[in-house]
């Protein structure tokens, strides 16, 4: 039905640390080991997870801000990963971004307009003596006022350069946007109001969006398809609707009992699966399934052997050994399952 | 919103400048210095004397004579010395700060935005400049370059760069980090822009700093090697006055004192200047008052 917009296949970016003893071969960060997935013109990609399971880093590698280990990202048909030069900034019109931190993402020296058109100017996008026209339009779009093109970013509150920060990248005109994060610096008041901006432009502009985030209910409030990952991989894909009515593997089960609800008060919290420990490190990770040393349902097989990321049931991928069908191997308690609206 | 309610868009830089202009230490620096280049820029056509002319008795205390500051041991009138001299002291520490400055920010700029390999290359060169004698190394430079203005001011530029490439570098470092740079990548534009455009001018408030205080010590530098007898011996300075005034300083105390007072109050102004500036281009130190 919709033509596939963004594949991303092994993605692998490993950082080598410093080495103290040159007798040691040198360690690897394994920030992001393996990914792939697929995007749809038009649809949201919600990829979840805590902090340090590598999902800016993802997002950062599709932008190329970081350098890819091996694997591929496509958009369309051309391979990213390998672009470089004139190329490679020939492409970066079809992908933008929107950064975490709304305050340290403008330049602090360059008026608002300035920063909005930069992309423009510097992709030499349409005529020059329209630009500007360019530029209050894209302010009237994200629910700026064009006389405050002239200010600079000091002079804005948090949400609205964020705002500033989804008008560069809509600027040119983008078919894919990452959103790393894009509420997590805002106050509570003010996420749904940036969150609808985004839903609304995405739905209107037809732009295939990648919202990346560790807040279950926003991922819920954005996404078509959400991407769970732990410590460098995906470990569960699946549509939003069956992923919030089951989710399959156990660590994403563990997640969405740990979203805190009005209802069920203290019983529902007492209940709630607790996950124990850290992650392990991403240097060396162990053998097995990475979730295996936390994973309250883990077997001796899911430590002697890494699962694959396989397809469970029609659409919904999942990366561990106990999944059969669509049977979840660790059960959320009762009521955190039992109003699953969606 | 409060911040809707005025659409008031003051540039980074006069809101500086309102800082600068609020601290009286600072203005203080700016009269003094614009005295002292008001002089020395009209006071040559003004007089239009040459300032080696026998004008008197030699060393006549100041006061005493036609001379109002005295006279040196060959009779050459200190206040005409004091007036031409300050052209070529003040000319020599600009262009020797500019220069050190230029030099310091490209190689800091490199340093820093590349990294790796370009900038332990850069850095070591840098390093070998900073353990090396600044005076001697000048000494030699002028020495085998024949000494005149322009190779006194190459020569101090020269040897005088390494502590603005270090700070430059340093800026470099932390601001590549920063998410708007990332953002120009996302935004495709190259590195030229990058580095030029986006980092250097968010890098510049300390380096003006830096290259105020930089053209107080090349004034030091000049009248230091003028002092050693390395200067353009055709080309009145004070230091020059000082150096060749300065077998004479016990009968003539005048021929060392003014010229001397003169890079004092030089320097100082220029360091108030440049202590204004710190203050009110320093976004921490600004919150505070």
């Amino acid at each position: 039905m919709s033509q596939t917009l963004l594949t991303v296949s092994d993605l692998s970016v490993h950082f080598a640390r410093r080495r103290l003893n040159p007798l040691k071969p040198r360690e690897l960060v394994r920030a992001v080991d393996g990914v792939s997935f697929a995007l749809s013109r038009g649809t949201v990609l919600g990829i979840v997870g805590e902090s340090g399971s590598g999902k800016t880093t993802v997002a950062r590698a599709i932008l190329r801000l970081v350098p890819i280990t091996y694997g591929h990202v496509r958009i369309e048909d051309i391979d990213i990963a390998r672009l470089q030069g004139e190329e490679l900034r020939c492409m970066r019109r079809r992908l933008q971004y929107v950064f975490q931190d709304p305050y340290s993402s403008l330049n602090p020296r360059v008026r608002a307009g300035a920063i909005v058109r930069a992309p423009l100017d510097v992709m030499d996008i349409g005529a020059p003596s329209q630009r500007e026209a360019r530029v209050v339009e894209l302010f009237e779009a994200v629910g700026l006022r064009p006389e405050q093109r002239s200010l600079f970013p000091h002079q804005f509150s948090g949400g609205q350069r964020q705002r500033i920060n989804i008008a560069r990248a809509l600027a040119p005109e983008p078919e894919l946007l990452i959103c790393d994060e894009p509420v997590s610096a805002l106050d509570v008041a003010i996420r749904a109001q940036i969150l609808n901006l985004l839903r609304r432009l995405q739905r209107e502009r037809g732009i295939g969006l990648l919202f990346i985030s560790h807040d279950m209910a926003v991922v819920r409030h954005m996404a078509d398809e959400v991407a769970v990952m732990y410590l460098g991989q995906i470990v569960e894909r699946a549509p939003r609707k069956a992923f919030f009515a089951r989710a399959l593997h156990p660590y994403s089960v563990a997640l969405l009992s740990a979203v805190p609800t009005v209802r069920g008060g203290r019983r529902r919290a007492a209940r709630r699966i607790r996950l124990t420990g850290d992650p392990p490190s991403p240097i060396d990770p162990p053998p097995g399934c990475r979730f295996a040393p936390r994973c309250p349902v883990a077997e001796a097989r899911c430590r002697a052997r890494m699962p694959e990321l396989r397809e469970a049931s029609a659409g919904r991928w999942v990366r561990c050994h106990l999944v059969c069908a669509d049977r979840a191997p660790l059960q959320a308690p009762p009521s955190a399952a039992a109003h699953s609206e969606t | 919103m409060s911040a809707e309610a005025t659409v008031r868009s003051e540039h980074p830089t006069r809101e500086a400048a309102r800082v600068f202009m609020r601290s009286p230490a600072a203005v203080g620096g700016l009269l003094l210095l614009a005295a002292i280049l008001a002089v020395a820029l009209a006071g040559p056509f003004v007089l239009n004397v040459d300032p080696f002319d026998i004008t008197a008795a030699p060393l006549t205390p100041p006061w005493t004579g036609d001379a109002l500051l005295g006279t040196d041991q060959q009779g050459r009138d200190v206040l005409i010395g004091l007036v031409y001299g300050g052209r070529a002291t003040l000319a020599v520490g600009a262009t020797a700060a500019l220069i050190s400055i230029l030099i310091g920010i490209a190689i800091g700029a490199l340093a820093g935005y590349f990294g790796g390999t370009i900038d332990e290359m850069l850095m070591r060169v840098t390093e070998f400049f900073q353990v090396l004698p600044a005076l001697l190394f000048a000494m030699v430079l002028v020495t085998l370059l024949s000494p005149s203005l322009p190779t006194v001011a190459l020569s101090i530029g020269a040897v005088s760069w390494t502590a603005t490439a270090r700070l430059t570098r340093a800026e470099f470092l932390k601001i590549k980090q920063l998410d708007f740079v990332a953002a120009e990548h996302v935004i495709g534009a190259g590195r030229n822009r990058i580095i030029w455009k986006v980092i250097l001018p968010n890098a510049l408030p300390p380096l003006i700093v830096s290259a105020t205080l930089a053209i107080g010590t090349a004034i030091l530098f000049e009248a230091s090697l003028s002092f050693l007898g390395l200067g353009d011996p055709n080309r009145m300075s004070w230091g020059l006055m000082i150096g060749s005034g300065r077998s004479y300083m016990l009968s003539c105390w005048w021929g060392v004192t003014f010229p001397g007072l003169m890079i004092f109050l030089s320097v100082l102004a220029i360091s108030l200047i440049g202590d204004g500036l710190n203050d009110a281009l320093n976004p921490k130190l600004r919150e505070r008052r």
